[in-house]
């Protein structure tokens, strides 16, 4: 008899199979759009495959009606979610005029929506790390219980605005979460030459908070310590820095190609750490999950994508004359 | 022996002025160098201020709780030993600017003296210029055009109070019984342009008087026609200007003006044609009238009046006219003395056609009869030459009917 | 109507923005309990408290970057960088994240954060306490750049800052602070950002200037008038984006224009005024426009012989304004 490991964590039958299915939705649509990028249609695809259960069972552990996320490029499955809808991701990666991130001005991946509480963010690397600690403040500043979960790559911990917010977070102790997604790749650079340090939350305790380092392929272990993390910060004990290690199951981005630098062999292995297979066996082993519900659950998935895609490329791109809109605050603007 | 002073120090990045607490040295003390002289309170810091020199203290030149500027003289001391004098490198001079040479500039000119002369026609050559090497500066052209205007603006004075002199108000001096009128720039330069005229020329009239029956039965017949033809009216006075114009061709003297040493003939006939507007007059001209159809003078008429009447008349609108056509006929006026449009040497009023009786051959005909009258610079012209023209006019003008007039 | 230094005025502006805004904090390097390096936060601690005037970590980039987090989800923060020239490892959070919030996410969130700083050279501060820094901002639609001339202006357009809903830079010159006094009312008021002021009118030579060097052209100016040469100033007061109207109307005027400013000549604010002036009053320039700034060198050195010939004084306006009037 398998352990029924999600009854111990309080999550309902229906709740695991709600992640499992938005594992699977931020997969396809991910997968459809290296798709579209190789058909010429959109410019760029920055991908999250093999994150997908670090980033929802982060996001599942959440308050998703009240906490703030700062996410980085990866994060499609934290976004989606948070509310963001497979047809937003799509608009989003077509540079559509209707796309909630950016109105078609940034690009695809670089995730905001303000009635999701998804908080904007750049293209350098880390700067939503003090944004973050910023968000947490106003908690604290407002007596809000809410949370502020930040996510960025290891490559990110080592910039400084990684080192300022932890620390004005531990100096204030702020509700934040630092959510490091290890994939074990800068790009091209490999975990041996981008950390002094054996692991990014040995850093924790120079920012007097605690640091975990767990298996990011389990989303139910990142649901535990994720919500640990965030009674910690509603009870007012400050933030907690979390290192989920995951696979990066692709090439940096549709502009690289990971064969240059990695060994064939590993990328063959890491095939076998895919989450969704993990996460399908877990479901199966707990008959919560058969052939029959998996080919209905994909059935679905496949509509979503395709309707998603065939909207957002169907739409209409930004007019020209709105380029010069929203540089400041326009009249009449509440 | 020698005095030396101590000022208020700067104490802290931004501060400018400090306040002494307490002096903790008296007139007469003897001073080591670095010794504390007095508590110094500021915006940022309280400090105690050291002397720079080892001395007896001469004078303390700043009360307790007194503030000063940084730099201030708060005490003296005799030094002891001759000191030597501490260079103040903060008065150091500075390096002198060069100034450019001065090179000639008269001719060198800025864009908005450039632009200025243009839009005022001035001639830069007569400003003397105030700028370095001469250069005519924005100051100069303007205090220049300031000059000229204020010039004419007395000379126009000066001619209207010759001409209207004052006697009339009294009359009607009562508030209530009069309205007062402010001068239009445009209504003053009428007026100073008539008065002009009147002063200088010597005017002398004479009128004919023309049968245009034919012409009236031509243009009756083919008006209509023509208006929706080509969009705007044939009026008579186009006429009648394509007729002066070939009588000027003819008779060039008229069409000259008189510069006191010299009588200046022009070669070209253009044709000022006066245009009224509710309160102003204007004067546009047709060039080259000569040498123009009927229907190229009338769609100029048209559009001429068109623009008079709407404020769109352009300076070049306006200039080069050498002889004046006033149709009165419109006012049904039927006979006037004009004022010769200065400085050209006559004016020909149109008058209204009117049916007559008249007898031909003994016979009394209902005929369409019209005045011209002519005014004229007795300077340049005599009522023989002006009698000449007039008739060789009448006569082009009677000769015009159906079979005699082109139209295009 | 009470005469107060430049730097009360600035004090007196944060404490009535914070009576009337709770959203309204302070936070940066001593600002809290020593009430800040220069004393423009003095007296807020003890009336604030310690959550709405907050001691931060030496780290420019994390009190820019809290404050954007912040000001994005709705407060009203009012960074402190304890000298402008510190403000280097800040600049990819002002210029890649607050200046593009509002543009990047198609108007969705925005990032009210005012951001004070003292600039400025002439108290033996060296490379790196003098320095001038707004050119650095000055081509980044999204920021403006507030830097006010008198104790008036100070309070008035601080508190337009404050209010402002996009970011504001606001640089206060730290030689002002004490020198320059005048009257502040002390009831409620702002003055618009992006409007200039003319401090004085003439017809001789417009003057165009701001932050300290409107108080030594005015001196200039009123020294000349012995020479019976009428200055005309005008204060940009906003150096970002620029009020081309008033820079127009202002070189129009005369003819004839003196840009001046502290900081180095290549590439200045004053380099944007001069284009602004050819591209728009050619016709109406009667001499070269001519620039007074700082010599083209990295930053003020600390020597006071050569503190001084890096500064611009009274002197060489003065003399500048004559050239200019004698073309």
């Amino acid at each position: 008899m398998v352990e029924n490991r999600h009854h111990q964590l309080g999550l309902s039958d229906e709740t695991v199979l709600e992640m499992y299915r938005m594992m699977v939705l931020t997969r396809r649509l991910d997968e459809r759009m290296w798709v579209l990028n190789r058909a010429g249609k959109i410019a760029f695809v920055i991908s999250g495959q093999g994150h997908e259960a670090a980033q929802i069972g982060a996001a599942f552990a959440l308050d998703r009606t009240k906490d703030y996320c700062l996410p980085y490029y990866r994060d499609l499955g934290v976004v989606l979610s948070f509310g963001m809808t497979a047809k937003e991701i799509m608009l989003n990666a077509f540079g559509k005029a209707e796309d909630p991130n950016s109105g078609g001005r940034q690009m695809p991946a670089h995730f905001s929506q303000r009635k999701n509480r998804i908080v904007t963010h750049s293209s350098p690397v880390t700067t939503q790390v003090p944004h973050a600690a910023g968000f947490a403040l106003a908690a604290k500043l407002e007596n809000k219980d809410f949370v502020t979960f930040v996510s960025f790559g290891e490559g990110s911990s080592n910039q400084g605005d990684f080192h300022e917010g932890a620390n004005f977070s531990g100096v204030h102790k702020l509700p934040v979460i630092f959510f490091c997604e290890n994939n074990g790749y800068a790009i091209s650079v490999p975990l041996e030459k981008q950390l002094a340090s054996k692991r990014v939350a040995d850093r924790a305790s120079g920012y007097g908070m605690p640091g975990f380092t767990i298996d990011g392929t389990d989303p139910l272990e990142v649901y535990r310590v994720v919500k640990a993390a965030r009674d910690r910060a509603v009870r007012g004990e400050g933030p907690t820095l979390i290192e989920v290690l995951v696979h990066r199951l692709t090439s940096h981005s549709s502009d690289d190609d990971e064969r240059s630098y990695r060994d064939p062999e590993e990328i063959k292995k890491i095939r076998e750490f895919d989450p969704i297979r993990k996460f399908n066996h877990y479901l199966r082993s707990v008959h919560l999950l058969d052939d029959d519900l998996e080919n209905k659950l994909e059935e679905e998935i496949a509509r979503i994508v395709d309707e998603a895609t065939e909207y957002a490329e169907k739409a209409p791109y930004p007019a020209p004359e709105t380029m010069e809109k929203f540089v400041y605050k326009e009249e009449g603007d509440v | 022996m020698a005095v030396e002073q101590i000022v208020m120090p700067q104490l802290g990045e931004s501060v400018t002025e400090g306040t002494i607490i307490k002096w903790l040295v008296t007139p007469g003390e003897k001073v080591n160098k670095y010794q504390p002289l007095a508590e110094v309170l500021t915006d940022k810091v309280t400090a105690e201020v050291p002397s720079s020199y080892s001395g007896i203290v001469k004078e303390l030149l700043v009360e307790e709780g007194q503030t000063v500027p940084v730099g201030t003289v708060i005490c003296s001391i005799t030094t002891i030993e001759i000191g030597k004098k501490e260079v103040n490198q903060l008065q150091a001079d500075e390096p002198k600017v060069m100034l450019r040479e001065n090179v000639d500039m008269k001719t060198r000119f800025s864009p908005v003296v450039l632009r200025l002369a243009r839009e005022h026609g001035i001639d830069l050559s007569k400003i003397k210029g105030t700028g370095r090497g001469g250069r005519i500066t924005r100051k100069d052209i303007l205090k220049y055009i300031k000059a000229e205007e204020e010039r004419k603006e007395s000379e126009m004075t000066m001619s209207l109070t010759e001409v209207e002199p004052p006697q009339s108000v009294q009359a009607f001096s009562t508030e209530d019984r009069m309205r007062e009128i402010p001068v239009t720039p445009v209504r003053r330069t009428i007026a100073h342009n008539m008065v002009r005229s009147k002063q200088e020329i010597p005017h002398a009239w004479m009128m004919v008087e023309v049968d245009v029956t034919e012409l009236v039965k031509y243009r009756e017949q083919i008006k209509d026609a023509f208006l929706k033809k080509e969009g705007f009216p044939l009026t008579y006075f186009a006429f009648f200007v394509k007729a002066c114009a070939q009588a000027l061709k003819e008779y060039p003297i008229l069409n000259s003006e008189w510069q006191g040493e010299k009588i200046i003939q022009k070669k070209d006939i253009n044709i000022s044609i006066a245009v009224a507007s509710e309160n102003e007059l204007f004067v546009p001209v047709i060039k080259n009238a000569d040498e123009k159809s009927i229907k190229g003078i009338a769609r100029e008429i048209y559009e001429l009046a068109n623009k008079a009447r709407s404020g769109q008349l352009r300076p070049e609108d306006v200039q080069g006219g050498t002889f004046t056509v006033n149709n009165t006929g419109s006012f049904g006026s039927v006979q006037s003395m004009g004022i010769i449009n200065y400085p050209q040497a006559a004016i020909l009023q149109v008058e209204a056609i009117v049916k007559r009786p008249v007898v031909i051959n003994n016979g009394i005909f209902i005929r369409d009869i019209v005045n011209l009258c002519l005014s004229i610079d007795h300077r340049v012209l005599d009522g023989l030459i002006s009698g000449r023209f007039l008739q060789r006019l009448k006569e082009i003008l009677e000769n015009m009917r159906e079979e005699t007039i082109t139209i295009y | 109507m009470p005469v107060v230094s430049y730097i009360e005025a600035v004090n007196m502006a944060l404490e009535e923005e914070m009576k009337q805004d709770p959203k309204v904090f302070i936070l940066g390097e001593d600002v809290g309990v020593k009430g800040g390096v220069f004393k423009a936060t003095a007296g807020l601690y003890e009336k604030f408290g310690e959550n709405r005037v907050i001691d931060t970590p030496l780290t420019e980039s994390a009190i820019v970057g809290v404050a954007i987090g912040a000001a994005m989800y709705g407060l009203r923060p009012v960074s402190e960088i304890q000298f402008a020239d510190f403000i280097m490892p800040a600049v990819n959070q002002i210029i890649s994240e607050a200046a593009r919030i509002r543009y990047r996410s198609n108007n969705d969130w925005q990032c009210p954060i005012v951001i004070r700083a003292p600039y400025g050279g002439g108290v033996h501060g060296g490379l790196y306490h003098s320095q001038s820094v707004e050119a650095i901002f000055a081509n980044q639609p999204g920021l403006k750049i507030v830097m006010p001339s008198t104790p008036y202006d100070a309070k008035g357009l601080l508190k337009a800052a404050i209010r402002d809903d996009d970011p504001v830079l606001f640089f206060e010159h730290k030689r002002a602070y004490r020198l320059l006094k005048g009257e502040v009312p002390e009831e409620d008021y702002v003055i618009p950002i992006g409007k200039a002021d003319v401090k004085r009118e003439g017809d001789d030579v417009t003057v165009i200037t701001y932050g300290l060097c409107v108080h030594l052209a005015m001196e200039a100016a009123r020294k000349l008038i012995a020479e019976g040469i009428s200055v005309h100033i005008l204060d940009l007061r906003t150096v970002y984006p620029l009020d081309q109207e008033a820079i127009i109307k202002a070189a129009e005027k005369t003819g004839k224009v003196l840009l001046v400013t502290e900081d180095n000549k290549e590439g200045s604010v004053m380099s944007e005024v001069a284009a602004i002036i050819a591209e728009h009053a050619l016709f109406d320039l009667d001499a070269p426009i001519k620039r007074l700034c700082g010599p083209d060198v990295p930053a003020m050195p600390y020597a006071p012989t050569l503190e001084k010939h890096f500064l611009i004084n009274t002197e060489k306006i003065e003399r500048a304004i004559r050239e200019l009037a004698e073309f």
